[in-house]
This record gives structure tokens, C-alpha cells and sequence, in this order.
């Protein structure tokens, strides 16, 4: 009776979040895929007809924003990528006594809502603000030099909002890499780069991977950028699923395109992983 | 392949006049800064290794064994003094520039590869053509007894396959030397028997320099051709095992290595080559070796099987002491006697359980304790 207890103890400790996890993910996810299969309006009402035209329907109106999301999404990727491995590096392996000063600094604009931050930035960058304005009026800029409602301001917006969710990873995957194992490198003729290139970077790609993971899908998604920095040639398919839900209320068009950019993100997360070599990412993280 | 195919300790490699020493440390310091204050890891260590021996570092954790290691392998630069690898001066030179390779106190395989993988990496970094290092590898691999395990990863073998592993490693590049850091250190004492044997196998086999970085003194007796004794940065002792044990060169040596007793007496007379120190009433110890004068404050070891215990008083010219019983242990192939003297003073003295397996003696007996000239050391003089 006892050990049957025992036994099921760690079950009913996880059943609250099974069953927080079944209340606001699972439900809302069946909820709006029985909506996108419907059709209606909100005067009217919904019929649910399980006909699929409104997939049809959504991604040939906005395909351009899908497409347009997913460049901006793996740009800002790429441009993380290539920021945060040296930034990671840095702090793992010349961190010394103050890695834990220099990631708190990493975090540090967290504790300013990621909104405000972003609002801040337009103002910053705004065609004659406290940047650009002073550097127009010098005559170091021409009158119609601007950032703002271009791509490099919703893909920076994008890099510098996620950056942290790319190098933390990072940091802890590199942070894990006993240093012997490079020293065996070196003892075994590697030069810098090949001890970097054979021994660190595979061994650091669970973190790459984790990182990639953590900064694709939400910038690719998100609205907040491309609604404060860009301009109406910018416009991302969140900003897409904000105004169908939110001022068109057209819900099955709305979730029709929602489930449209989880999928293509399941797929493209699947393909990355594939490539990247699943195995190699299992068994590094495995270790 | 070298005079060390002889094995065993006594047939050490010195090295003779002509040949060029494998490795050479010429008045080696290490420094660091350690909270502001300078520390001295390494003190001065001046030695050379001959081709093809099995050399060991023996002392206690933090002796700088270690550090000089490290030195040779170049993952530190000496603070001054030089490191000479086959008469090339090598201070300086990084480590993947450096024909010596390392067996890792936790082996540090690359836990991402193979196991060939992990034996080929340094052919590849040395661009071998491909048909050659499929060709060494497979060899090492069979040398080491891992044939079959090529793909297996590092963390699906056991300790004592990995270990394979890492020598498999760094002896396939045929470095001018191999340096073991503890590589026996983690594992289980049947097995590390059996790897004592198997390394010493494989250094005969491939001919190549071991240098062997350890604490435990056993496997340095049975391993080395010579054992630097070191500690606090300083080698105390470097000889060849039976030496190391038989006449140890200090105290420390005497005390680390096996169980030794110290014996503190003055010189009263010297006859026929022999120093005679007072012990006690009609006690004598008799020091045949160094020489010493009348009056000379000497110590003495003496290893505890060189001890007879006897209740009868020893005749002829041998060291003799009077005293008491204070412990005796049982322990399978011998007894082990404590014996207290006069001056309070503790000798230990094991006698082999041949022929009787009943004690010579019991608690609290009276007895004599007796040796050959020839077994005390004067150490430290």
C-alpha cells in the first residue's frame, strides 16, 4: 500500500501542471483548430463546416508577410548566431570570477518591459530624432537617410529583443565543455581553429541548437517589432494574425494563419534538426 | 627499442654519454600569483630521461609532480629554466607543436567521436595520408585490445577501455614521449593491477618514453626503470626503485615510500668501517655505509622486513636493540609487530608467516630486535 504510494507520488506532483498544461494549451489548440475549420462572421455567426478554403484562402492572401516573416526570422537567427557565439565564448571561457557579473548584464534590459524597450528604440532611430536628427542637421546624413519601416529596423529590432535567448544556451553548452578535452586537442597537434572547429563547436551545438530554437520561433511570430520599427512594407504575419483576430474578427481566417505558421515552424525546426544531425545534438546534450 | 626491454627496475636506461637525453629539464621554476603573493609549484627540478625509459614522478597532491608535467607536455611555461626535448629547446613551444603526447588523468576523450575517431585525431590534424592512418590506427587499436570497438563512443565503455582509449590516442602519433598523468588513478584496484602490467607491456612494445605522473608509490616500484621522489616542488630522490626503497635518500623519501622506521642515535665509535650509534642499554645500531665521526648526530632507516625479532639476545656484528611489545597484527602472509624502545621510539618489523604461522612474540614481551650493518641508511647527513 505504502510503495504503491510512493509510487505515485511523483504523478500527482506533476498533475497540477498536466492539468494547467491541458487548460491553456491543449484546449485553446483544439479550440482554434475547430475554428479555422468554420466559416461565418461575427454577425452572423460561425458555422463550423470543416471546410479547408480557409487555408487555402489565408495563404494565398498573406503569403507575401509568411515568406517575408520567415527571411526577417532567420536573417535575425543567423545575425544572433554570429553575435552571441563569441559574446557566449567569451564569458565561458575568459569569463573568469565575473561570468555570473557579465550574464547578469546580458540580462539586465530584461528588467524593462520588452514593449517600452522596443518603443525606445523607435524613438532613437526616428527619421530626425535624438540620433539621426543632430547628424541631418550637420550635414553627416542626407535629409532622407532613415532606419525606421526598413528591414535592418525590424530584423535589429528582432537580433537585439532575442539575443540573450541565443547566447544563454550557448554559454551554458560551452560552459559544460571540459576544458582537458580541449587541452587534448592541442596535445594531439590541433591548431586553435581545428581544436575550435573539431572539439568545441560540435560539442557546443546542443546549445546552438537550443538557441536556434529559442530565437527562431518567437522572432519569426512576433508582432511588436515589425509594428513599432517597420512601416507598412514590413508587416510580418503576426501583425497579420493581431488585426484578422483583433480588428477584423475574422477568427477562422485568423487561426487558419496560425496554424499555417506553427506547421511551417514544425516543419522548419524538424528539417534544421535533420541537418544538423540529430544524433550529433542527442548525444552531445546526452552527455 | 632500448635497453628497458630488460623490465624490470634494476636494468635502468641511464643515460649513457653519447646519446641525447629523450627529455631534459634544466633548473625548472613554476611561479604563480596566488591572491597577490608569489607560490613556487616547481623549485628548481633539473633532470633528464633517457630514450626509451620509464620514468616516474611520484609524491604527495600539490609536490609540483604535476606542474612539471605539464611543463614537458608545454601546457605551462616555465618561469625560468629551460625543457629540452631531444637536446631542442623547447621552452615556449605550445603543446600541439610539441612531439610529446598525453595520457589525461580522466582520459578527455572527445566524447563526441568514436572511438577511431578519437585514436585517428591526431593523424588527421597531421594531415597522414588516409590509407596510413586507417592502417596505425587499426595497430594501435590492436595493440591496445580494442579491436571491434571502432565505433563505439567513449561513455558506452568502461573505465578500463577508455583508458585504452587515451593511449591508443596519444602512442599512435609515436611521440618521442608518452606522459601519463594518474592515467590508473580512476580506476578499481583489481583492474589497475591488471593495467600496471598492461602499460608496461605496451611501453615495451612500442618502444617509447613514459614518463608516469603518480601518488601511489606501488605502482612507481613496479612500473619505472628510475622514480623521482618529489615534494614541495623539489625532487628529493631520483633513482631507480630498488634504490628509492632501500636506501632512501631522506626522510620524506623514507616515510613515502613503504613503511620505514627513523632511528636518531649519536656516533660513539667507528670500527672496521662501521659508524656504531648508542641505543639504549647494551643496545647498538651499526651504520655501514657514509662516513661519519665520533660524536656525529645521525638518522637511521631501516625497512621493517630487515627487522628479526628474537627473545634471545643476537650474537655477531648486527644492530641490536632491547624492546617492548606493544601491538601485533596478523595480516595473511606476515605478522607485524610494533615495538616500543626505551626512548620511546616505535619500530615496526614485519616477519613472514614461512614456515610457522605462530607469533615469535606477544603483547608486552620483552624482545631483541637485531639487522645487518648493511640495512640502515644515514639519510639526510
Amino acid at each position: 500500500m505504502r510503495r504503491a504510494k510512493a509510487a505515485a507520488a511523483p504523478y500527482l506532483l506533476a498533475l497540477p501542471a498536466w492539468i494547467w498544461f491541458a487548460i491553456f494549451f491543449v484546449v485553446p489548440i483544439a479550440a482554434m483548430a475547430s475554428v479555422s475549420l468554420t466559416t461565418g462572421n461575427l454577425l452572423e455567426g460561425f458555422q463550423q463546416t470543416f471546410s479547408v478554403s480557409n487555408y487555402a484562402d489565408a495563404i494565398g492572401q498573406y503569403h507575401t508577410q509568411l515568406v517575408r516573416s520567415l527571411i526577417y526570422g532567420g536573417t535575425a537567427t543567423v545575425v544572433m548566431l554570429l553575435l552571441a557565439y563569441p559574446v557566449a565564448y567569451w564569458i565561458a571561457f575568459k569569463g573568469g570570477r565575473n561570468k555570473s557579473v557579465y550574464l547578469f548584464l546580458l540580462l539586465l534590459p530584461f528588467f524593462v518591459s520588452f514593449v517600452l524597450r522596443t518603443i525606445s528604440w523607435g524613438f532613437i532611430l526616428a527619421d530626425d530624432g535624438i540620433l539621426f536628427g543632430p547628424l541631418k542637421s550637420a550635414g553627416l546624413l542626407p535629409g532622407d537617410f532613415h532606419v525606421l519601416a526598413t528591414d535592418v529596423a525590424v530584423i535589429g529590432g528582432l537580433v537585439y529583443n532575442f539575443l540573450p535567448f541565443m547566447v544563454l544556451p550557448i554559454y551554458v553548452a560551452l560552459e559544460r565543455v571540459d576544458p582537458r578535452v580541449i587541452e587534448a586537442a592541442y596535445d594531439l597537434y590541433a591548431s586553435r581553429w581545428a581544436a575550435f572547429r573539431r572539439v568545441v563547436l560540435p560539442l557546443s551545438l546542443p546549445g546552438v541548437f537550443a538557441g536556434v530554437l529559442m530565437t527562431f520561433v518567437p522572432a519569426t511570430a512576433d508582432p511588436v517589432n515589425a509594428r513599432v520599427l517597420g512601416g507598412t512594407g514590413n508587416t510580418m504575419i503576426g501583425n497579420i494574425i493581431q488585426t484578422e483576430y483583433m480588428t477584423n474578427n475574422d477568427y477562422p481566417t485568423a487561426s487558419a494563419l496560425s496554424f499555417t505558421l506553427m506547421a511551417v515552424l514544425l516543419v522548419g525546426i524538424f528539417v534544421y534538426a535533420r541537418s544538423l544531425g540529430t544524433e550529433n545534438v542527442l548525444e552531445a546534450a546526452a552527455r | 627499442m632500448t635497453k628497458t626491454q630488460a623490465g624490470t627496475g634494476e636494468a635502468a636506461a641511464s643515460p649513457t654519454a653519447p646519446e641525447v637525453p629523450a627529455i631534459e629539464l634544466d633548473g625548472v621554476v613554476k611561479e604563480y600569483l596566488a591572491q597577490g603573493e608569489v607560490v613556487q609549484a616547481v623549485k628548481g627540478v633539473t633532470l633528464s630521461i633517457a630514450e626509451g625509459e620509464f620514468f616516474s614522478l611520484l609524491g604527495p597532491s600539490g609536490c609540483g609532480k604535476t606542474t612539471t608535467m605539464r611543463m614537458i607536455a608545454g601546457f605551462e611555461d616555465p618561469s625560468r629554466g629551460a625543457v629540452r626535448l631531444r637536446g631542442q629547446d623547447v621552452t615556449g613551444v605550445p603543446p600541439n607543436k610539441r612531439d610529446v603526447n598525453m595520457v589525461f588523468q580522466s582520459y578527455a576523450l572527445f566524447p563526441h567521436m568514436s572511438v577511431w575517431e578519437n585514436v585517428a585525431f591526431g593523424l588527421r590534424r597531421r594531415k597522414v595520408a588516409e590509407a596510413e592512418i586507417k592502417r596505425r590506427v587499426g595497430e594501435m587499436l590492436e595493440i591496445v585490445d580494442l579491436a571491434g570497438r571502432e565505433k563505439r563512443r567513449p561513455r558506452e565503455m568502461s573505465g578500463g577501455q577508455q583508458q585504452r582509449v587515451a593511449l591508443a590516442r596519444a602512442l599512435v602519433n609515436r611521440p618521442r614521449a608518452l606522459l601519463l598523468d594518474e592515467p590508473l588513478g580512476a580506476l578499481d584496484l583489481k583492474l589497475r593491477q591488471a593495467m600496471q602490467i598492461e602499460l608496461k607491456r605496451i611501453q615495451r612494445e612500442v618502444g617509447i618514453t613514459f614518463v608516469y605522473v603518480t601518488h601511489d608509490q606501488s605502482e612507481a616500484l613496479t612500473m619505472s626503470d628510475r622514480i623521482a621522489v618529489m615534494n614541495n616542488g623539489v625532487i628529493e630522490q631520483l633513482a631507480p626503485p630498488r634504490e628509492i626503497y632501500e636506501r632512501p635518500a631522506t626522510a620524506f623519501v623514507a616515510g613515502f615510500i613503504g613503511t620505514s622506521n627513523l632511528l636518531t642515535g649519536t656516533v660513539e665509535r667507528v670500527a672496521d668501517g662501521c659508524a656504531v650509534l648508542a641505543a639504549g642499554e647494551s643496545g647498538r645500531v651499526l651504520v655501514a655505509d657514509g662516513a661519519h665521526r665520533v660524536g656525529d648526530r645521525i638518522v637511521v632507516t631501516v625497512r621493517p622486513e630487515k627487522i628479526v625479532i628474537s627473545t634471545e639476545e643476537p650474537a655477531g656484528e648486527v644492530s641490536a636493540v632491547r624492546g617492548t611489545v606493544s601491538e601485533v597484527v596478523y595480516l595473511g602472509t606476515y605478522n607485524s609487530y610494533v615495538v616500543g624502545l626505551p626512548g620511546g621510539t616505535e619500530v615496526t618489523v614485519f616477519q613472514q608467516n614461512a614456515h610457522d604461522s605462530s607469533t615469535t612474540a606477544e603483547r608486552g614481551d620483552s624482545v631483541w630486535l637485531s639487522w645487518q650493518p648493511q640495512h640502515s641508511y644515514a639519510i639526510g647527513s
